[in-house]
């Protein structure tokens, strides 16, 4: 869809993918379709028995970054995997894992958390994306 | 006359873009014309709260500040 927001995850650290959530649920809020596409180390994130763990920042997060992080956790931010599921209550938000990253990570969807809607190919997200703007993380 | 509001969202203390979905979230369970009163405490949500009506349709109608509590009151489209 031509107004769609089409995020490509690729960065498994808990600060971009709470970036991008943040990204995914606003779009949803304006009625924005929005369509998720899990690559390698993002993709690992996914993983139902791994999602609430740490997954570390940004190398240029640094202490203070931590720090920082840390603190607006404890002020009660929302994790990532919340925001996405808040974002997916509004309905038009797709989340699928790249196949090809599912062969490179020896996973089965029943291994990825419930948030992740289903498997495919970068053809069909680009279908999916039409003529909407796609944006890598 | 006194504004009828249905539905409340306490979003203080929520950080961005929660304010705003938990609002999306609350607006469909209310029917078109209704009130809902918003209390964020997210500096961003006055711009936001802004950006939101004029793309979705849903119209502010009163905003204001009080002691770093912001209230919004839309009705929904």
């Amino acid at each position: 869809m031509d107004d769609s927001l089409n995020l490509v995850l690729f960065s498994g650290t808990d600060d971009k993918l709470q970036a991008a959530a943040v990204l995914a649920a606003g779009a949803a809020a304006l009625g924005k379709p929005v369509n998720v596409f899990l690559q390698y180390w993002a993709l690992d994130a996914f993983r139902a028995d791994r999602i609430g763990a740490d997954h570390g920042l940004a190398p240029e997060a640094g202490a203070t970054g931590r720090a920082a992080v840390d603190g607006l956790r404890a002020a009660g931010q929302a994790s990532w995997a919340e925001t996405l599921r808040q974002a997916k209550e509004l309905g038009g938000v797709d989340i699928e894992a790249c196949s090809l990253s599912m062969d490179l990570l020896h996973l089965d969807q029943s291994d990825l958390d419930p948030l992740v809607d289903g498997v495919e190919g970068v053809t069909a997200f680009y279908l999916n994306a039409g003529a909407g703007q796609v944006v890598f993380i | 006359m006194t504004l009828q509001i249905l539905q409340h969202v306490d979003a203080r203390g929520l950080s961005c873009p929660m304010p705003i979905v938990k609002t999306a979230q609350a607006i469909r369970t209310v029917a078109s014309g209704a009130l809902i009163e918003v209390l964020a405490t997210d500096p961003g949500s006055v711009k936001d709260f802004g950006a939101w009506s004029r793309t979705t349709g849903h119209e502010l109608i009163e905003q204001s500040a009080d002691g770093g509590v912001f209230r919004f009151v839309l009705r929904r489209k």
